[in-house]
């Protein structure tokens, strides 16, 4: 195999060559979807992969996500390694049935005797500029599906990390990939070995004394930007990265919160049936004896995705998460 | 000079990137459904084979007998019966080779059994007591799909994938008329020919989905002329007739096997039971219809095509049917028996290693237990 001259240094690039990497490895890997063969994505996360694996390895499919999946579901029952890319978030939802039906029962439908490790790649959420259809935060729909695990990066490390990870697990992994973080750099060095991140666990992404924030994918960034800011107000905000919205890492939330007293969820999704209400609850059930102040959600509205021109107004931002982290009743302190 | 004229002629010609398409004439169904029994076919049909697939429809028509009785006795939680389909259910089975993969709908649990799959465990989904009951990798047959028409991109994808791998394998999908009026199908069948993935799709048109006749389902000229919009040939066959079901399955088969892509066949048939055992037929059919479809009975135009040559005696006649009430008679007994259940197997295979929250539920469901063995126990004393 030729080693390309990729210096990864975005988000799109680290995934690309995770995947680059899981299918040198694993000649079981195939990745398929619309339009990621000659021209490598839409995105460009498969740029390359067909040209240095071969279209039977990096194909370009008709444009159907039943069909694709429902493919993909076949070529796993045979032993491959399906890596499908799902064009834009709002896209993904054709293949909808497939996923609840198919994807994330057949192992327990056939009490483990058949495992279908089908990576399931979804460009997600807004602040792209997108017109209709191209913004949606979807994340809920699959945490609400037993059987499959939803997995979110949010720094380039992590894009590949645990790119690796779902693509090496025996489960169905949804894959959600924020997209506007995808020309997003790091100090990630693609010429050290790389680490494959287990699924599941959160980190913590910033320590602090006075609060929690608990976000993850396009969220991390800004509630780092808040945290930042929040300096100047006299509290220290601790940021925690979940990572994996399935399975949920109750302990590294709880453990932070359990220090802080204090906790914010924070994600772009609505936040009626949205995941901060889940994570608020478990938090509160957990930590309750802990907590000074009720567990807060900073969410997207409970509206459609908005039109590009005012998308701003929906998004989370730093003020709006400021205004929370002030409503955590800091008066009993004083 | 004109502007008109500086331009040059005006030469009308088609849009630049048309290109001529295949010829579509090869890929049309017979105008009539394709018969063997009884018609000058049946004299090249392989005796053996005939015999067998007699023996079978025997077997399926009194399998199907009893799964109905067991669902009345309680035993099963509901049965959708493939009776009068037999041929087709027989066939499908028979026409494939060991290392070839079958895809079933919900009711086509007769094509498992006959493939190999204990009837115990085919029935597992319908008796309750799990989802699929068998391994689908020990006889190379798909969990039953209850959601119509999505285990067809399944067989397109394990197709490819095996001819990818470049293993001599096929894939058998069965559906049903009302499936194909479901996107899958059409994204099933798409994939196939793009991918000329060895699959071959078998459409059972049985007349009906629960209650819908097919004249609301489609207005295409035959649910086997939907084959050629997307580049494969369609064939129509007498459902009910083993010998040319099996013929027509054979063919696809070999077809695709040769690398010839995929086939789609639809097979004319008659569901003579209700949807499942909680429909009622009687709603949106007459009898005058149904008795049409006894007098081309599927285990009766075998029987008369065998017997008439001289190829089955009335001896062979009951020795099936005596084998048929051994089948019968085992499978009531097994399904008499209560099936041993683990509630702990509810959070066993959610995951390949169960998660820490379902640990803790079942941790939950565990110590709930406990509590109801302590009170039944406390009451026994």
């Amino acid at each position: 195999m030729t080693t390309v001259a990729l210096k990864p240094a975005t988000m799109a690039q680290a995934l690309t060559r995770a995947m680059r990497d899981a299918m040198a490895a694993d000649p079981a890997v195939h990745v398929m979807g619309e339009d990621v063969g000659t021209l490598g994505g839409v995105f460009r996360v498969t740029d390359g992969l067909a040209k240095e694996f071969g279209e039977d390895r990096c194909t370009d499919t008709p444009l159907a996500e039943a069909g694709i999946l429902g493919a993909a579901v076949g070529m796993a029952m045979y032993g491959l390694r399906p890596v499908v890319e799902m064009q834009f978030d709002a896209f993904a939802y054709p293949a909808f049935e497939q996923l609840v039906s198919h994807v994330a029962k057949t192992r327990n439908r056939t009490r483990g005797k058949m495992s279908l490790p089908i990576t399931i790649r979804v460009p997600y959420g807004g602040g792209i500029g997108g017109v209709e259809h191209h913004s949606d935060s979807s994340e809920a729909y699959y945490m609400a599906t037993p059987g499959l695990h939803v997995v979110t990066p949010a720094t380039v490390a992590d894009a590949y990390g645990l790119l690796r990870a779902a693509i090496a697990s025996d489960d169905p992994v949804v894959f959600l990939e924020p997209k506007r973080l995808y020309w997003s750099k790091d100090s990630w060095n693609p010429e050290e070995p790389q680490t494959v991140e287990p699924i599941g666990r959160a980190v913590v992404r910033r320590t602090g004394r006075s609060a929690t924030l608990i976000t993850y994918g396009p969220s991390v960034p800004v509630c780092l930007e808040a945290a930042e800011a929040a300096r100047a107000e006299g509290w220290d905000l601790e940021v925690v990265d979940l990572r994996s919205l399935v399975p949920f890492d109750d302990e590294t939330v709880c453990a932070s919160v359990r220090r802080t007293g204090r906790a914010v969820v924070v994600h772009e999704s609505g936040g009626y049936g949205g995941p901060g209400g889940e994570i608020a609850a478990r938090v509160t059930e957990r930590c309750f004896h802990h907590l000074e102040a009720p567990v807060l959600r900073v969410a997207g509205f409970d509206i459609p995705y908005p039109p590009p021109m005012l998308e701003r107004h929906h998004l989370p931002g730093v003020d709006r998460i400021l205004d929370a982290v002030a409503r955590l009743q800091w008066e009993a302190e004083s | 000079m004109t502007v008109m004229e500086q331009r040059g002629a005006y030469r009308p010609s088609p849009p630049p990137a048309w290109q001529p398409r295949t010829d579509p004439a090869p890929l049309l169904p017979d105008a009539e459904p394709y018969r063997v029994l009884g018609t000058e076919a049946a004299a090249k049909a392989d005796p053996e084979l005939l015999r067998r697939l007699y023996a079978h429809v025997v077997r399926g028509r009194r399998y199907n007998a009893q799964a109905t009785a067991l669902t009345k006795q309680g035993r099963l939680a509901v049965y959708p019966s493939s009776t009068g389909q037999e041929a087709c259910e027989v066939a499908a089975a028979l026409v494939l080779q060991e290392r070839d993969w079958l895809f079933p709908s919900y009711r086509d649990t007769l094509a498992a059994v006959a493939r190999g799959v204990d009837p115990v465990e085919a029935l597992t989904l319908l008796r309750g007591d799990w989802h699929t009951g068998y391994d689908p990798y020990e006889h190379r047959v798909a969990p039953l799909s209850t959601p119509l028409a999505t285990q067809l991109p399944h067989a397109v994808g394990l197709a490819h994938a095996a001819r990818l791998k470049g293993d001599d394998v096929v894939a058998l999908a069965m559906v049903g008329d009302g499936g194909t009026s479901e996107g899958d199908f059409h994204e099933a069948l798409n994939f196939a020919a793009v991918w000329q993935a060895p699959v071959v799709f078998l459409v059972q048109n049985n007349g009906f989905a629960i209650s819908v006749p097919l004249a609301k389902q489609t207005a295409a000229p035959s649910l086997a002329h939907k084959a050629v919009g997307y580049g494969m040939p369609g064939r129509l066959v007498d459902g009910n007739d083993a010998a040319a079901v099996h013929e027509v399955l054979a063919d696809a088969v070999r077809h695709a096997r040769a690398g010839g892509g995929p086939t789609l066949v639809e097979a004319v048939t008659y569901r003579i039971d209700a949807h499942t055992n909680a429909d009622d037929a009687t709603r949106y059919r007459g009898d005058a219809e149904v008795e049409a479809w006894r007098d081309h009975d599927p285990v009766q135009l075998l029987e008369r095509e065998l017997t008439g040559r001289g190829l089955l005696d009335e001896a062979g006649v009951a020795a099936a049917r005596e084998d048929a009430e051994a089948m019968a008679a085992r499978l009531r007994e097994r399904m008499n028996q209560d099936p041993q259940l683990d509630p702990a197997d509810l959070f066993a295979h959610v995951y390949a290693e169960p998660t820490p929250q379902l640990r803790e539920q079942r941790a939950l469901l565990e110590a709930e237990l406990a509590a109801e063995n302590e009170s039944r126990e406390g009451t026994a004393r």
